[in-house]
């Protein structure tokens, strides 16, 4: 190792009209080493990193590379310079091959085929080199998330860079995908290539990277050793105040069954069970969290239980039997019977981004007769009570006429949680409430839910973050491939308990051979992928 | 945040389109060999400085109204409903049945029973297309289109057989009685020694537009089922996490679009021609898509838009009456407006926008 640094950003600065995204950053990242940088959305992470990539020029600021002063008009010159980016969305061609995706903009020659030879002598060195295996071969359009991210990678690293930088990796991966990417840029770092990681979940900082920058409001609040510090620390810096990382509780006090569900099945409008026959109750003051990757059923369940989706089985609340097709399975028969419902996808269901806060606020419960004024909605009512609800959810701005898109994702998600939870409901159907948002409205957020468990409601937690799955729940049921693999008490568990079940793996295999267990894995949720295509 | 202010949307951006519209209609006439400061001296002295070019315009406007309300409220469900003819054909079928076989003491009766015929006829005719978009996803712009002509061939049918007069030649019903005739503009508006609107169609039925616009605003922004209908066009998986109903959506909106198409049918039918003939829609069905568009599918601006279009109409007649540029040519300048307003918005829009973040920029 020398001292002399990969890259160095001094004075860094960018505006974009009012909004100063970058101010004055400077950074200092060592050859061989893993730099994380983090922060909350909006922090000016990827404006920062754009810059490095050429894609914005800075308005101020100098970029040194191996301690050679360099200009970066453009991701060429980036590239060039020996810079490579791992974008949060691929941009690869789709009914292209692993190969032709490869070269793709760095072939040599006129004829394809030396090219093609070449990189795939290449890619198989790097395959054993850094355990970066992927079929050459195979079209990206057959391949899971997390082999997709290798070949990003694999670009990446044919152009001969030496700096990679990853955008939010981890955000689309299993944590077993997290792990296999982890092992790779642990292999690439002892090779001697410089990795910075750009993230918003503080245990991946903790877990791979070397030293960390944290990012507020377009500056740089502190460069740090990760062994030097601890996510409290971490939490504090990218919010600027004290942040409870963990759910402030109480131990449940369980009462009544609110919700009982019997062999419930959900079959897709290809003719796919979704979920394959699954029971479970809820009780008054209870959480009960689904983990498990995305796509294993989780997201029907819910649909279903919301009245989106129809299914077959008996699913009663309070006792009372409720329909799950036909005209009474709707989202408005749901509601009466005080089921709320917190959609996995905001954007998509739970808001219409085009409406305005407070035409957000009633959106499901628009029928209500308190809304009605003879023939016509009292606007002036509506618009009084979504000035309450946005203050006591403390949704920024305040301001009930600003349509829902102008509204950040936290904020967002905050009317969303406003309109449901102040329905007082007797079950809560939430989905994903913490996806997209920024740590601190994810403690509030957090809260809202454990108030609304202490008032006596049931709730129905799904996620795939573990750590809220593990931290929100009294109860942990995990499902797999449209079935509950089985249920655990959170206080008695662990994160690598659930993973294995998460994978489809009962029982506990020896000491942990994780190859056998990313082989199975790899195995199943192609399995899923290939029973999706059909 | 908005990237312009609100009045730049909707005032500037149709203006500037506008005047692109004017400009390259210019010279088109030019190119002609004619003088298009002439002729639009022409098409402005026979409409807005005569109260009887005001008659024609606002008789024209009345139509475009109706059947711009009409595709503005399917639209905001996301429905493309380009029947408006179809569907004011069959309206005009309603209102001729309403006042040749009720016997109304008075006009302002038979003008309420017309209205009903024209809006249950019109919306009877949305109904089929509307229940085949909404049970079997057949797309509502093909077949709202096919019933366009299934409308056009049925009253054919019954103009030269069932509902022709015995012994007459004309393919029209039989005259509507006296008391059914609605009072014109000249009716209205003429003292004993002025006479204003000589000639000209307008009608009371203006009026009764000018309440569907008002209607339809209260629908859209003051009611629960306008609340619902936007919500759908605006996100399907949304409303259907609503408990909406699509099917319910879908077939309602297809009814109240094609009962205010079917009304324009009073104002030809029975404001103007006083009995039922063959291609009583004029082409409004179709011009309704222009002025929708171009009123941003909102009431008031379906109204300008209307207005608009009411005075190319005139305008256009009046240039065929009194020059050699033909008739067509206005048919080209109100495909430049619909081209400029509609299709090319955002080539106005875009650059707009520029100069607007230019500005608020320096302001910071």
């Amino acid at each position: 190792m020398t001292d002399t640094p990969a890259i160095e950003l001094k004075g860094i600065s960018k505006a974009f009209g009012p909004v100063q995204a970058n101010k004055d950053i400077s950074i200092r990242v060592m050859p061989g080493t893993i730099h994380g940088i983090i922060g909350e959305n909006g922090a000016g992470k990827s404006t920062l990193m754009s810059i490095l990539y050429g894609f914005y020029r800075a308005d101020r600021g100098e970029i040194f590379i191996s301690g050679k002063k360099t200009e970066i008009p453009d991701s060429q010159a980036a590239i060039r310079a020996g810079i490579g980016m791992v974008f949060q969305h691929f941009k690869l061609v789709e009914n292209f091959t692993v190969l032709e995706n490869v070269i793709l903009g760095a072939e040599e020659g006129r004829l394809l085929r030396p090219s093609l030879a070449k990189a795939r002598k290449t890619l198989r060195q790097m395959a054993e080199e850094y355990e970066l295996n992927v079929d050459p071969d195979a079209l990206i359009e057959d391949l899971s998330v997390g082999h997709q991210q290798r070949v990003e990678i694999l670009k990446a690293l044919y152009r001969q860079a030496d700096i990679l930088i990853l955008d939010e990796p981890t955000g689309v991966l299993t944590p077993a995908e997290a792990d296999h990417l982890f092992r790779i840029l642990d292999n690439l770092r002892s090779e001697g290539k410089t990795i910075i990681l750009i993230t918003h979940k503080l245990r991946e900082i903790m877990e791979i990277t070397d030293t960390v920058s944290v990012m507020r409001r377009g500056e740089m609040t502190a460069t740090v050793k990760t062994a030097e510090t601890s996510p409290e620390e971490l939490a504090e810096l990218m919010v600027g105040r004290k942040v409870l990382l963990r759910v402030d509780k109480k131990p449940a006090i369980p009462g009544e069954t609110v919700l009982s569900v019997e062999d419930l099945r959900v079959t897709d409008d290809d003719g796919v069970e979704r979920v394959k026959g699954i029971g479970f109750e809820i009780r008054r003051g209870e959480i009960l969290g689904i983990a498990g990757v995305a796509g294993n059923g989780q997201s029907e369940l819910m649909q279903v239980l919301g009245g989106i989706l129809s299914g077959t089985g008996r699913v009663r609340m309070l006792g009372e039997e409720i329909a799950l097709s036909g005209a009474r399975s709707d989202g408005r028969s749901r509601r009466r019977k005080s089921i709320a419902h917190v959609p996995e996808d905001r954007q998509r269901e739970g808001l219409i981004m085009e409406y305005t806060a407070w035409e957000n606020t009633i959106f499901g419960y628009h029928d209500d007769p308190k809304w009605r004024r003879g023939p016509l909605m009292n606007n002036a009512a509506i618009v009084e009570e979504a000035e309450g609800k946005m203050q006591r959810f403390d949704v920024r701005p305040p301001n009930p006429r600003l349509a829902a898109r102008n509204f950040s994702g936290g904020n967002q998600q905050k009317i969303v949680l406003a309109r449901e939870i102040e329905q007082n409901p007797d079950l809560l159907l939430v989905g994903q409430p913490t996806r997209g948002v920024d740590i601190g409205a994810i403690e509030f957020i957090h809260q809202e839910i454990v108030r609304l468990r202490d008032q006596g409601a049931a709730i129905l937690l799904v996620s795939v973050e573990l750590d809220e799955i593990m931290s929100l729940s009294d109860r942990i049921a995990v499902m797999f491939d449209g079935r509950i693999m089985g249920f655990r008490d959170p206080a008695q568990t662990d994160e690598r308990e659930l993973g294995l079940l998460m994978a489809g793996i009962e029982g506990e295999p020896g000491e942990a051979d994780w190859k056998a267990v990313d082989r199975q894995l790899e195995q199943k949720t192609a399995e899923v992928a290939a029973e999706k295509g059909h | 945040m908005d990237r312009m202010p609100a009045w730049a949307d909707v005032v500037l951006i149709p203006l500037i389109s506008l005047l692109l519209a004017a400009i390259l209609s210019a010279l088109v006439i030019l190119a002609i060999g004619e003088n298009p400061v002439e002729a639009f001296a022409l098409m402005w002295n026979g409409t807005v400085m005569k109260s009887s070019g005001w008659g024609y315009m606002l008789y024209y406007a009345t139509n475009f109204i109706f059947t711009g309300l009409a595709v503005s409220v399917a639209f905001h469900a996301r429905l493309f409903n380009i029947g408006g003819e179809g569907q004011a054909t069959l309206g005009g079928l309603g209102v001729a049945l309403a006042c040749l076989y009720i016997p109304w003491p008075h006009w302002s009766l038979a003008i309420i029973g017309s209205c009903i015929g024209a809006a249950a006829f019109g919306a009877a005719w949305a109904f089929l297309p509307a229940i085949l978009q909404a049970k079997r996803g057949s797309h509502i712009v093909i077949t709202t289109i096919m019933f366009n002509f299934i409308a056009a061939a049925l009253l054919n049918y019954l103009l030269v057989g069932v509902m022709k007069p015995v012994g007459s030649m004309d393919t029209a019903t039989a005259k509507f009685p006296e008391p059914t005739h609605l009072p014109t503009f000249r009716d209205m508006f003429s003292t004993a020694e002025t006479i204003m609107f000589r000639g000209a169609p307008a009608n009371v039925t203006f009026f009764v537009a000018l309440l569907a616009c008002l209607a339809v605003w209260l629908l859209l922004w003051r009611t629960r089922l306008g609340y619902e209908i936007r919500a759908q066009g605006f996100s399907e998986s949304g409303a259907r996490y609503a408990g909406i109903s699509p099917t319910w959506i879908i077939v309602v909106t297809m009814l109240i679009s094609g009962g205010l198409a079917g009304m324009m049918a009073v104002n030809t039918t029975q404001g103007e021609a006083e009995r039922l003939i063959l291609n009583m829609t004029e082409g409004a069905g179709f011009i309704g898509i222009a002025v929708a568009l171009m009123g941003r599918n909102h009431p008031f601006g379906v109204l300008l838009a209307a207005l608009l279009f009411g005075f190319l109409y005139q305008g256009g007649a009046v240039l065929a009456l009194w020059t050699s540029i033909p008739r067509e040519l206005i048919v080209v300048i109100q495909a430049l407006v619909i081209l400029f307003t509609g299709a090319l918005d955002n080539m106005v829009r875009i650059p707009l926008e520029r100069v607007f973040m230019a500005m608020r920029k320096r302001e910071a």
